[in-house]
């Protein structure tokens, strides 16, 4: 506590120092969800890891189109399947004026997978990193791995000895009461520094000259504000009153007030992020339904009935308000070439209720479905519009929509998978298709061993030994094809029913210059003061 | 027994109540015959709502998405077949209205008819009874009452939903509001009938009752509550209008009914989304008849416990 306030303290001293100086530009800007650890392995989640990224850095980095581009790697090559060499940029100082070394790189790749950490998938567990010399690491597999580095731009390095000094090797985790220095405090490569964090509140940043890749800058701001602003109306407020220079996301039922006014635009686009259903396929007997004895959704005609009966342009229209990208296949078409082989079942209400009839539910069936409401765009009118595009097939669904919270605890492996119907959004952190096959299609036992996510346990032998291979295949055309082999299986089967990939939808000042991600990550390092 | 006495007797039900003192102040107040009719209006639309809404909202099979957010009838963009327009979901505003208050109201009568059940016989039974069942009931009476109401019905939804857990909440809810509301409303009955209570058992003719022998039970259930109930049914008028509140604020908060059902307060919650974006209808026009609803039923309150207060004739 003391450390906190003589922190403080001293913050607020440099702050008003720093205010004496010259003309600045300060960016402000409101999310809706909070930045409560600095601690870059806390927690895996988008917001968190994106805004973290601006002050630390890891050896790769994504550009606006996301593409992989070196970080505080300035290249690297696979020197046999299992051997990867990175080399790393030299000349690269932390915050507190450390050089950033091979050992730090080691130390990193041994916390992140430490007790504690949230992002322990970054890297393989029982990949080994050697240090060839201060600015050449390996990285020693068991088995080939092409997509090693995907995940590595939110994967952060560390510096070893300021971590060692101040108590930090051990991960400060999301559940975590107590904090340490690096949950509270930061020290990175990155451009910007943090100055003031008050956790889950605000958070003050500036700029931060010494950065190895300040010669190259792209942005001309000094210092960023940033607010969490919980409720989507006093957000958009926020924004028209010109008190923030971004706020995201903004509702999209009010997109059109804030392109009417004249100061402030809706920056738009799509996000990576598919929505879909998923339909409990495991079970011998379905949860919450007036089916005994058996599960409908075991009959591959059954799924596809559901699969005709949503009219998805419709959701589109008028749920999305134009904001989303109806989709066919569980992952984005940004993250996979071959999207456009892949087709929709057509909205036929008409086939679907054929198809019933011949599953032997002429009349329909009962069923519960599973809706979280406050963690996507319009998640809960989506289930409402589902329910009724269902009754009108003469499937009568029992819609229980749950803040996000309950609605996890209940789905997921840690309530039992106890759904039988539900909707969810996906999006994989490697901006590849092994992981939504991994997660979403691959096997899994009843306690969650295999397809983690699988929630419906969909399960397919085929589809497995296609993710297997996809694993190991280092040559882009091959592997292609093999993903596309796989999706058309899984959409042959109705596995799941994709729906939409959701949109992005951020409020801009005229005066600010940002990009949007589509991974709905902001960079400060893009943004621009007019 | 008197010549008078009997012939009102004979002359029936009606000609007494047009003899009767309330029917006289009911036909002085011109504000109360008003909030009369509207209370009546609005009773017996919510009643009749299968008979007499254009469109049922409940029937799912009937919604069409693309008819939804379209404005009231009058306005540009609107369609005669929805009246005041249509939801998010294509459900039309009208009937939705004539479905939910029948909702809202049937929460409240059941939620008032539960409080006023156990609030008689709680408090019948520490005033006729007095000593340490008086102190334990009416002690748990105050500390009831030091907390809000809203709070107690936040407290016991939360902790029913958690036991029962998920899926059945469309069968679930209404019950759980009932016994919500009516818990946190039982303590002004028990209040009001134990102090009329004390008064009345040491009456000569509870004297009289006891005298002769009758059961504790009979004497309170005959004797003593037929000579409480004026106090009561004011109590119940009025807690009426404010259970129909109630219920719309735990909707509003999402606790309540949830929106494939909805009630006034759930269409209001609704609509609220879509207030800013220009989209008002489907906000106003459930929350104005929230309003009228309320405050009928509130200016009835209001005159029957003038009309019933011998101290006020």
């Amino acid at each position: 506590m003391l450390l906190r306030k003589s922190l403080l303290g001293a913050t607020l001293l440099t702050g008003l120092f720093a205010t004496q100086a010259m003309a600045e530009n300060t960016f402000k800007f409101a999310f809706q969800g909070t930045l409560k650890s600095l601690d870059p392995y806390s927690l895996n989640e988008t917001f968190t890891l994106g805004t973290l990224g601006n002050v630390y850095e890891g050896l790769t980095k994504r550009g606006p189109d996301l593409q992989i581009a070196p970080g505080l790697a300035e290249s690297w090559e696979v020197v046999e399947p299992t051997r990867w060499r990175f080399h790393l940029r030299k000349g690269v100082k932390f915050h507190n004026g450390n050089d950033f070394t091979a050992a730090d790189v080691v130390f990193s790749a041994d916390r992140v997978r430490s007790e504690g950490s949230d992002l322990k998938t970054r890297i393989p567990a029982d990949a080994k990193f050697e240090a060839v010399d201060d600015y050449t690491v390996d990285v020693v597999l068991t088995s080939p791995n092409p997509i090693l580095h995907y995940e590595w731009d939110t994967w952060v390095m560390i510096d070893k000895e300021w971590a060692e000094a101040n108590d930090s090797v051990r991960v400060t985790s999301a559940s975590d009461q107590s904090a340490t220095t690096i949950s509270l405090q930061s020290n990175g490569t990155g451009p910007f520094k943090i100055t003031d964090h008050d956790g889950g509140v605000k958070t003050m940043m500036e700029s931060n000259p010494d950065w190895w890749d300040a010669g190259n800058k792209k942005y001309n701001i000094d210092k960023v504000e940033f607010a969490t602003i919980a409720s989507d109306a006093t957000r958009v407020a926020a924004l028209l009153s010109g008190e923030m220079d971004l706020v995201y996301p903004i509702p999209v039922q009010d997109i059109k007030r804030v392109e009417d006014n004249a100061t402030i635009s809706a920056k738009t686009g799509p996000e990576l992020r598919t929505i879909f259903l998923g339909m409990d396929q495991m079970r011998d007997e379905l949860l919450y339904s007036s089916v005994k004895g058996k599960n409908p959704f075991q009959d591959k005609r059954v799924r596809e009935a559901f699969y005709h009966a949503i009219d998805i342009e419709a959701i589109k229209q008028k749920v999305m308000r134009n904001l989303a990208t109806p989709s066919s296949i569980m992952i984005s078409p940004f993250m996979f070439d071959n999207a456009s082989k892949i087709a929709r079942l057509s909205y036929d209400p008409d086939a679907a209720k054929s198809l019933l009839k011949e599953a032997g539910y002429p009349d329909g069936f009962e069923v519960g479905m599973d809706c979280p409401n406050d963690r996507y765009v319009n998640d809960e009118a989506i289930c409402q519009a589902v329910v009724a595009m269902l009754a009108r097939v003469g499937v009568k669904v029992k819609l229980n929509a749950q803040p996000k919270a309950q609605y996890f605890a209940k789905v997921l492996a840690s309530g039992g998978f106890d759904t039988s119907f539900y909707l969810l959004g996906w999006t994989p952190g490697s901006f590849d298709s092994w992981n939504v096959l991994s997660n979403l299609h691959g096997c899994r036992d009843e306690a969650g061993n295999g397809g983690m996510f699988n929630l419906g346990g969909y399960c397919n032998n085929d589809v497995d030994s296609l993710t297997s291979q996809i694993l190991v295949e280092n040559d882009p055309n091959k592997r292609l094809d093999l993903i596309t082999q796989a999706y058309q299986i899984t959409t042959a089967e109705s596995a799941y029913i994709p729906l939409h990939q959701q949109g992005l939808a951020w409020g801009v000042s005229e005066k600010a210059d940002v990009v949007q991600r589509a991974d709905n990550v902001l960079m400060l390092y893009h943004v621009n003061m007019k | 027994m008197s010549t008078d006495a009997q012939e009102l007797e004979r002359a029936g039900f009606w000609a007494r109540a047009r003899d009767s003192d309330i029917w006289y102040s009911f036909k002085r107040s011109k504000i109360t015959i008003v909030a009369a009719i509207i209370t009546v209006l609005i009773f017996g639309s919510a009643f009749f709502a299968p008979l007499i809404a254009p469109h049922n909202p409940f029937d799912l099979a009937t919604l069409s998405l693309l008819d939804s957010l379209l404005p009231p009838a009058w306005e540009q963009g609107g369609d005669p077949r929805y009246l005041l327009g249509t939801d998010d979901q294509g459900r039309d505003i009208l009937s939705t209205i004539l479905y939910g208050s029948r909702i809202s109201l049937a929460v409240g009568f059941a939620a008032v008819v539960f409080a006023a059940v156990l609030g008689i016989s709680l408090g019948l039974l520490a005033g006729y009874a007095g000593g340490r069942t008086d102190s334990i009931i009416m002690r748990i009476a105050d500390v009831q009452l030091t907390f809000p109401a809203i709070l107690i019905a936040l407290l016991i939804d939360g902790s029913v939903r958690g036991v029962l857990g998920g899926i059945d909440r469309e069968q679930s809810a209404f019950y759980v509001l009932v016994v919500s509301i009516g818990l946190s409303f039982w303590v002004q009955y028990a209040r009001t009938v134990r102090s009329s209570t004390l008064v009345e058992k040491n009456k000569e003719y509870v004297q009289a009752a006891r005298l002769i022998g009758l059961h504790p039970i009979r004497i309170m259930a005959r004797h003593v509550l037929p000579n409480v109930m004026g106090p009561v049914l004011v109590i119940a008028t009025i807690n009426l209008a404010l259970a129909v509140i109630t219920e719309a604020t735990l909707s509003f908060l999402g606790v309540g009914i949830p929106p494939t059902q909805p009630s006034l307060g759930t269409m209001i919650r609704i609509g609220n989304d879509f207030l800013f974006s220009g989209e008002w209808w489907i906000t106003i026009f459930p929350g104005i008849t929230l309003a009228i609803l309320v405050l009928a039923v509130n200016l009835l309150g209001d005159w029957l416990r003038d009309a019933l207060n011998p101290r006020l004739r």
